[in-house]
């Protein structure tokens, strides 16, 4: 049985191997993982759809496109059929140095098949990333001594980009080309919202544990002004306005091999702590690599907090086909005027980048201004007057 | 509030807590629940490392008494003095288990002195383990995204005979006895009776050990048992082959004890029984049942190479697991299992794990038995080397023993490799990275090996599988 790269979602043609769990000849069973494949969107987890024998077509690190065969399953019953290992008639496999054996099958590369350097013809770790620098091993004499001069050229790297790093440059160069951005900001106070987390950060903790964040009060900002403002929660489509009658929020999360944004579906009907577990959830799910493709999709609005690592303000970027995102930052204390005095607040600026051909100078700027208020202000969230 | 971990570990015996060190290194969030106050389990407190101790005092003991003259040093009979001793080998359990107590604040470990019991699965994939435990702060129960088990194992005893604690006691109370025993009654000559008989025969003791099974230590090489029975016979070892406990009478003075062997029935009087005759994995109270598993019929659960049980999520290593109970094995098992949660592709090599017998001499063995290459029925080539001929051993007055090599008479890769003699608990360790490492006899023989040590003679022992050696 041949194993197939599996249609994962809309606008996904392609896959990286990233990693073969099963050794090449390893003996698996139905629905053991047999590799790691990632797209620009996901990594997901192959599973073996029959017992058998496994041989491997495409070794790890290559890009094979949607339904590509990277491998197959050899039936069980062939296999045992097959002239068992060992035999004194064929010929011993070289020995795989335990080191090596493990590079190789983590790399699903079959280790049989390299040129053992080591004593007696023994493949070690040398040889097995050799295979994998694609260059042959060297001979088994010593190399020559390196120049002292090390040559220009290996001053710079030079690495394939990996699916999800090119499809996010893709994405960002589309944004910028293909829509009319443009940047508003403002400045929000943030003490009532401090106040409000010291006072109840352990009963919200014991009440629902998760730690009361400042994201939930930013969702429930921004779905009470994208209600007042539809534009903001609109998209365009050909000659079409497109207005969503549903908020879905995109929560942009800095992960490893990039800036993923799961969505929070209906956040109008969400609660604030339950706002906080699926963000904590989304959190978990990025740092264990089991993000789904549903996870991702849709999105009517996006908010993204650089102020997490320290920054003081940005211009966000808009993911098409949205209309605007909305950009925290990190919190300073800043000397402001209140009641003619110059006190210090905890200050946080915002930016909302927006489509500029859909919505107006004006709606931004007021949109941004309710959000700042109702951050303020959180008590009329609560009022919901 | 309940507290949710990557991995929840039941047990920090020697699989457990380098399971739990390995996945903290790993970046998995780590609990571990351990009933005793002390972390390293059976190993630590009441098996390997105690036993090692009053091995090595007793030793010394014996040393002292039986060769000092020998070599020269006369010294009046030395007084041996047991609190002493035994309070050493508190010391250096105590240091040994602080040391891991360290080890788990270092690596951020959360660690629960309670028993736990597994409680279900939730739809959510979590497993919960509840807790209890005499401390008020501790929480009733712990969420795991996987759970390791890993509780070990705890001696059998014979039918109709439970300990005491006093006078019938398992290999804890045999290391733990405030005087020298007069006659010490071992039941089953495996490593453990064969240690701790050791220990209390060198102190003094009258030992007789009495064996089901006509030979002893069944999974070591057959002539590296022979000659260790016979040395321990020279040390004043009594053996009771193919002899059973069929009764025992407790007396003012001891015990009576009933032997039925191959020649009939002989009364024997003991002042304690050491019962050593097979361990069984500890899982009551485990809540096995309340997940839906169910341990075979010699007490173990059933694991794939993965050692995951047969609930998704629940894992088991170590006494619970098939194969030998051994520390050595636990560790590895705890490490590689935890690596594969991980997506490595890592796994323990059983074929090379070593055996140990910290009698003296010692007894060390890896990989096939000439008895296991003889029933295979392919051809081997045998390499000997006696430590009467080493010069190392000479010097130390330990010219008893030998290595034995077994190679493949085709490929020269090495089988196995079993040693009887000084040190071969460190040897042994020399065989096991070469058969690890896919060595011939050759390529062992071509290499390096210091003079004087007693390694040479495991150099010497591969030359001789091609008949070469120089200094036999």
């Amino acid at each position: 049985m041949e194993i197939t790269v599996p249609a994962v979602g809309e606008s996904v043609f392609e896959a990286l191997v990233a990693l073969w769990r099963k050794e090449e000849g390893a003996a698996v069973r139905r629905d053991e993982v047999l590799c790691e494949l990632e797209t620009d969107k996901i990594t997901f987890e192959l599973q073996a759809e029959t017992d058998g024998i496994l041989h491997i077509a495409v070794p790890a690190g290559q890009t094979v496109k949607i339904g590509a065969i990277i491998g197959s399953i050899e039936d069980a019953g062939a296999a045992a059929a097959a002239p068992p290992h060992g035999t004194a008639a064929e010929a011993a496999p070289p020995f795989v140095m335990p080191a090596a054996r493990k590079l190789a099958a983590e790399q699903g590369i079959d280790p049989a098949s390299l040129a053992g350097t080591g004593t007696g013809g023994r493949v070690t770790v040398t040889d097995v990333q050799h295979a994998l620098a694609g260059q042959t091993p060297p001979a088994a004499i010593p190399p020559a001594p390196r120049p002292a001069a090390v040559p220009a050229d290996s001053r710079s790297r030079r690495v394939a980009m990996t699916p999800i790093r090119r499809r996010i440059a893709e994405r960002l160069l589309q944004a910028r080309q293909q829509t009319a951005m443009l940047t508003t900001f403002n400045e929000v106070d943030m003490s009532r919202v401090m106040a409000l987390r010291g006072q109840y950060r352990e009963t919200f903790r014991q009440r629902h544990q998760v730690s009361l964040g400042l994201m939930s009060f930013f969702v429930k900002a921004s779905v009470e002004a994208l209600r007042e403002f539809p534009e903001v929660n609109a998209s365009i489509d050909g000659d079409d306005l497109v207005y969503h009658d549903f908020y879905d929020l995109g929560i942009a999360i800095g992960a490893e091999k990039g800036l993923v944004v799961p969505v929070l579906r209906d956040a109008d009907r969400l609660h604030f702590h339950e706002i906080e577990q699926q963000i904590a959830d989304y959190g978990r799910k990025v740092q264990e690599n089991r993000l789904t493709i549903a996870d991702l999709e849709g999105g009517t609005f996006t908010i993204s907090n650089g102020g997490v690592y320290g920054s003081l303000l940005s211009t966000p970027i808009i993911n098409p086909p949205q209309s605007a995102v909305l950009g925290m930052h990190t919190i300073q204390n800043r000397p402001v005027e209140r009641d003619g005095q110059v006190v210090l607040r905890p200050m946080m600026y915002l930016a909302l980048s927006y489509d500029h051909r859909i919505i107006d100078g004006r709606t931004a700027v007021q949109f941004l201004k309710r959000v700042c208020g109702l951050v303020a202000e959180p008590d009329e969230l609560f009022l919901e007057v | 509030m309940t507290e949710t971990y990557d991995l929840v570990v039941i047990g920090a015996g020697p699989g457990g807590y380098v399971a739990a060190i390995r996945a903290r290194q790993l970046g998995m969030t780590v609990a571990v629940v351990e009933k005793r106050a002390t972390l390293g389990g059976v190993c630590l407190n009441e098996g390997c490392i105690p036993s090692k101790a009053l091995l090595d005092s007793s030793e010394l003991f014996a040393q002292i008494r039986d060769k000092a003259a020998g070599h020269g040093i006369v010294v009046e009979p030395p007084r041996l003095e047991l609190a002493r001793m035994q309070e050493r080998k508190r010391e250096v359990v105590g240091k040994l288990t602080e040391g891991i107590a360290f080890l788990f604040k270092k690596n951020g470990i959360t660690r629960l002195t309670a028993s736990a019991s597994l409680a279900g699965v939730g739809n959510d994939g979590l497993i919960a383990v509840d807790i209890t435990g005499d401390d008020p702060t501790l929480p009733a129960q712990l969420l795991g995204r996987r759970v390791l088990l890993a509780t070990g194992s705890s001696a059998v005893a014979l039918p109709g005979i439970p300990f005491d604690g006093r006078r019938v006691v398992d290999a804890s109370g045999a290391l733990a006895f405030e005087q020298v025993p007069e006659h010490l009654l071992v039941v089953g000559a495996g490593y453990i009776g064969l240690e701790l008989g050791s220990v209390w025969r060198r102190l003094g003791a009258r030992v007789t050990v009495v064996e089901a099974l006509a030979k002893p230590l069944p999974a070591t090489d057959g002539q590296v048992a022979d000659t260790l029975v016979r040395s321990l016979k020279k040390q004043g070892f009594s053996f009771r082959m193919e002899t059973r406990v069929s009764g025992l009478t407790q007396q003012d003075d001891g015990l009576s004890v009933e032997l039925a062997g191959l020649s009939g029935n002989e009364q024997v009087h003991c002042d304690r029984l050491l019962v050593a005759a097979g361990r069984r994995p500890v899982t009551d109270g485990l809540g096995l049942e309340n997940v839906g598993l169910t341990v075979g019929a010699d007490g173990r659960l059933a694991v794939d190479d993965r050692f995951a049980t047969a609930v998704p999520g629940i894992f088991a290593i170590g006494d619970l697991v098939a194969g030998p109970m051994l520390a050595h094995k636990a560790s590895e098992e705890g490490v590689v299992c935890v690596e594969r949660m991980a997506g490595q592709a890592s796994r323990v090599e059983y074929a090379y794990l070593p055996g140990v017998v910290y009698t003296w001499p010692e007894a060390a063995g890896v990989g096939r038995t000439e008895e296991q290459l003889k029933a295979a029925g392919r051809p081997y080539l045998t390499g000997r080397f006696n430590f009467s001929a080493n010069g190392r051993a000479r010097c130390m007055d330990e010219g008893e023993g030998f290595v034995k090599l077994l190679a493949d008479a085709e490929s020269g890769r090495i089988e196995g490799v079993h040693i009887i003699g000084p040190r071969a608990s460190d040897l042994i360790a020399e065989a096991v990275t070469a058969m690890t490492y896919g060595a011939t006899a050759q390529d062992l023989a071509m290499t390096f090996h210091g003079h004087p040590t007693l390694a040479e003679a495991l150099k010497e022992a591969a030359l001789d599988a091609h008949k070469q050696a120089i200094h036999a």
